[in-house]
C-alpha cells in the first residue's frame, strides 16, 4: 500500500502515539501488577506497596502454591483436559467439514446436514435442559463430561468448510481421476493444503479448553476433579468454605492470601503466555477467515 | 449416475457425519426436547416423562417475579453499552494503528493489546477484584493520590454496569481491532493515491477514503452484534457481582442459573432460558437479513 505518502502533522503523529502507547500500557499494568504482588512479601501487599515491581521480593507464595496438591492436581486436570479434548474436537471438525466442503450434486443430503449443525448454533435449549441432559447420559462426575457434550464446535466446522471450498477443485479431480475416494482426498489432498487454518483452530480450540471454567465447576460434584479454572473459581474469584483445609488457615496467616492469589492468577496464565506467540502467528488468518469473507 | 451408485458414492460421507450427528442429537437436540420443562412443574427424580403440565404456570411465576423486568432491563442496557462500544473503540484504535509509520511500535502495541481477549474471566476476574478493591486496590490507591475518595467500582450498584463495560472492553477492544485491520488492508490504494495529488491530508484521508472504505465491515459487525443484546457476559458478571449490586448487575443467565441451579426451581429457570432462546432466535434472524441486505453477508 502507498498511502504513507502523507504522514500526520507532527503533533498529531505525537498525540497518536501517545494515546496508543497509553492503551497498551493500560492492558498490561493489571497483568504485570499481578506479577509484581505475586513476588512481592504479604506486609509488602498488604500495606499497599507493591505498584509494578515486587517489594521485598519472596518466591514463598509460589512455594506454597505449588506444594499445593488441590492445586497441583486441577492443573493436571486442565492439562489432560487440553490434550483429551483438543485433538477429538479437531478431529469431529474436520470429519464433519468434509461432507459439508461437498457441493449438492456430490452430496445431495448436504443442505440438510448443513441446516441439522447450523441451527444448533442459532437456537439452544438453556442451561437446565443441557444440565438434565448430562446428568441422564451419566457424565456428571466425569471427566468426560469436560470433552464429550461440546466434542462439535460447530463454527469452527463452518471455518474449516469454507476453508476448504476454497481449495481449487482441479486438485480433487486430479486425485479422483487417479481413484482417490473420499477417505484419500480428505487426508491427502486437502488437509495437508490446510495446515494455516487447522493450526489456528487447534490453537483456539486448546485456549478454549484451558479457559473453561462453568462447565467444570457445575458438571463436577468433587472438588478434586476441577479443572484449574473452576478450581480457582472456587478460591480464588469466589471462596468457597469447603474448599479451605485446616493446612491452608494455619499458612494462610503466615502468607497473605492476596500474594497467593496473585501467584495462582499468574500459574493459569502461563501456558497461554507460552503459546501466545504462535496464536500471534496465526489468529490473523484465522479472523479474516471468520468474520471479513464469511 | 443411478441412485444406487450414488448412495454408494456417498456413503463414506455419511460416515464421517455419524458420531457427530448423534453427539448433537444428543447434547444440542436433547437439551431442545427438555424445553418442555418449562411447561411442567418438574419433580426431583422424575424427570420430564414423569412430571406433571402445568401449562403457562411457570411464565406466570417468571412475570410476576418483581425482579425479572429489571434483569431484563440490566441485561440490555449492559450488553448494548458493550455493543456499542464494541465497535466504537475497536475501529478508533484500528483508525489510529493504521495512522502509525514505525513498525516495531505499531507491532508492540498490537501483541500488548490482543492478549487479554486469550485470558479467561476467572483469571481476569481475580485480577480486577484485586485491584478495583475500595480499601486496598491499587486503582482506588491511585485515584487515591490524585485526591478522588475511593471508588467501590464492584460493590456500588449505581457503578456496577460501567464497570462491566469497562473491563469487557479492556478484554476485547485489542482482539477487535483485527477485523477492521483486515479490512483497511483491502482498500484500494489508488484511492489514496488520488487524495495525495488532490491534496488532501492524513486526516482527510481517513475521513474520506479509510472510513468510508471499512463502513460495510462496520455495518455488519454491528448488525450480527444485535443478536447478542440478551448475552450481557455470564463469565464476566457472574465471576464479578455480588448480592450488593444485584439491582442493576443481575442479567438473565445469572438469574437463570441462581433459580435452576442453586435454588431447583427448573421449571421456572427453564422457562426464563427459553424466553431467552426464543428472543435471541428472533434477533439473529432480523440481524442475519439485515447483515444480508446492507453488507452483503453470508455464514456459509
Amino acid at each position: 500500500m502507498n498511502e504513507k505518502i502523507v504522514k500526520l502533522p507532527f503533533v498529531e503523529n505525537l498525540l497518536n502515539l501517545a494515546v496508543l502507547a497509553l492503551l497498551a500500557l493500560l492492558c498490561a499494568f493489571p497483568i504485570v501488577h499481578t506479577l509484581a504482588l505475586s513476588f512481592s512479601s504479604a506486609t509488602a501487599a498488604g500495606s499497599g506497596r507493591v505498584t509494578i515491581w515486587p517489594v521485598e521480593f519472596t518466591t514463598q507464595s509460589y512455594q506454597f502454591v505449588l506444594a499445593n496438591p488441590a492445586f497441583l492436581r486441577s492443573f493436571g486436570v486442565s492439562l489432560l483436559r487440553v490434550l483429551v479434548g483438543t485433538p477429538i474436537n479437531m478431529l469431529m471438525t474436520i470429519l464433519v467439514a468434509y461432507p459439508l466442503s461437498r457441493s449438492n450434486s456430490e452430496f445431495r443430503a448436504r443442505n440438510f446436514f448443513a441446516w441439522f449443525f447450523l441451527i444448533t448454533v442459532l437456537f439452544s435449549g438453556g442451561l437446565i435442559p443441557w444440565y438434565m441432559v448430562i446428568r441422564q447420559t451419566g457424565l456428571i462426575d466425569s471427566f468426560w463430561a469436560l470433552i464429550i457434550p461440546g466434542a462439535l464446535p460447530v463454527l469452527n466446522v463452518i471455518l474449516l468448510a469454507n476453508s476448504f471450498r476454497s481449495i481449487p477443485k482441479e486438485l480433487e479431480e486430479a486425485a479422483a481421476m487417479d481413484g482417490a475416494g473420499h477417505w484419500t482426498i480428505l487426508f491427502r489432498v486437502l488437509l495437508p493444503l490446510s495446515l494455516p487454518i487447522l493450526a489456528t483452530l487447534t490453537l483456539f480450540v486448546a485456549v478454549g479448553h484451558w479457559n473453561a471454567w462453568f462447565d467444570g465447576l457445575i458438571l463436577m460434584n468433587s472438588p478434586d476433579k476441577y479443572p484449574l479454572q473452576s478450581y480457582l473459581q472456587t478460591v480464588v474469584v469466589n471462596p468457597d468454605p469447603r474448599m479451605i483445609t485446616e493446612r491452608d488457615l494455619a499458612l494462610l496467616q503466615i502468607i497473605s492470601n492476596r500474594t497467593t492469589r496473585a501467584a495462582q492468577i499468574f500459574i493459569a496464565m502461563i501456558p497461554i503466555l507460552v503459546i501466545y506467540p504462535l496464536l500471534q502467528r496465526y489468529f490473523i488468518t484465522g479472523i479474516k477467515l471468520g468474520s471479513v469473507k464469511g | 449416475m443411478s441412485a444406487r451408485r450414488g448412495f454408494w458414492r456417498e456413503l463414506p460421507l455419511y460416515v464421517m457425519l455419524a458420531p457427530a450427528v448423534v453427539l448433537v442429537l444428543v447434547y444440542a437436540y436433547g437439551p431442545m426436547v427438555g424445553l418442555v420443562m418449562a411447561f411442567q412443574r418438574v419433580l426431583p427424580g422424575k424427570g420430564i416423562f414423569g412430571s406433571p403440565w402445568v401449562g403457562g404456570e411457570n411464565f406466570a411465576f417468571v412475570l410476576q417475579m418483581p425482579t425479572f423486568l429489571q434483569v431484563l432491563r440490566n441485561t440490555i442496557f449492559i450488553a448494548g453499552l458493550k455493543a456499542v462500544a464494541g465497535v466504537v473503540v475497536p475501529v478508533t484504535v484500528a483508525l489510529m494503528l493504521n495512522n502509525v509509520t514505525g513498525r516495531l511500535f505499531k507491532r508492540t502495541v498490537q501483541t500488548i493489546i490482543y492478549l487479554p481477549h486469550f485470558l479467561s474471566w476467572i483469571i481476569l476476574a481475580g485480577i480486577f477484584v484485586d485491584i478495583l478493591s475500595p480499601s486496598d486496590g491499587v486503582v482506588n490507591r491511585m485515584l487515591g493520590l490524585a485526591g478522588i475518595q475511593p471508588i467501590f467500582f464492584l460493590g456500588n450498584d449505581k457503578i456496577f454496569p460501567w464497570t462491566m463495560v469497562a473491563t469487557d472492553v479492556w478484554k476485547s477492544f485489542g482482539f477487535g481491532t483485527i477485523v477492521y485491520l483486515a479490512a483497511l488492508t483491502d482498500i484500494d490504494p489508488t484511492l489514496y493515491e488520488a487524495a495525495v495529488m488532490d491534496g488532501a491530508t492524513r486526516w482527510q484521508q481517513t475521513w474520506h477514503i479509510t472510513l468510508p472504505g471499512i463502513s460495510s465491515t462496520i455495518i455488519m459487525l454491528s448488525t450480527l452484534s444485535l443478536g447478542n443484546i440478551l448475552n450481557a457476559g455470564f463469565d464476566q458478571i457472574f465471576n464479578l457481582y455480588s448480592p450488593l449490586v444485584y439491582r442493576t448487575g443481575d442479567i438473565i443467565d445469572t438469574l437463570v442459573y441462581r433459580t435452576g441451579i442453586l435454588h431447583n426451581q427448573y421449571g421456572v429457570a427453564t422457562a426464563v432460558g427459553l424466553f431467552k432462546s426464543v428472543v435471541s432466535l428472533l434477533l439473529i434472524g432480523i440481524a442475519y437479513k439485515l447483515a444480508a441486505k446492507w453488507a452483503d453477508y453470508r455464514i456459509f
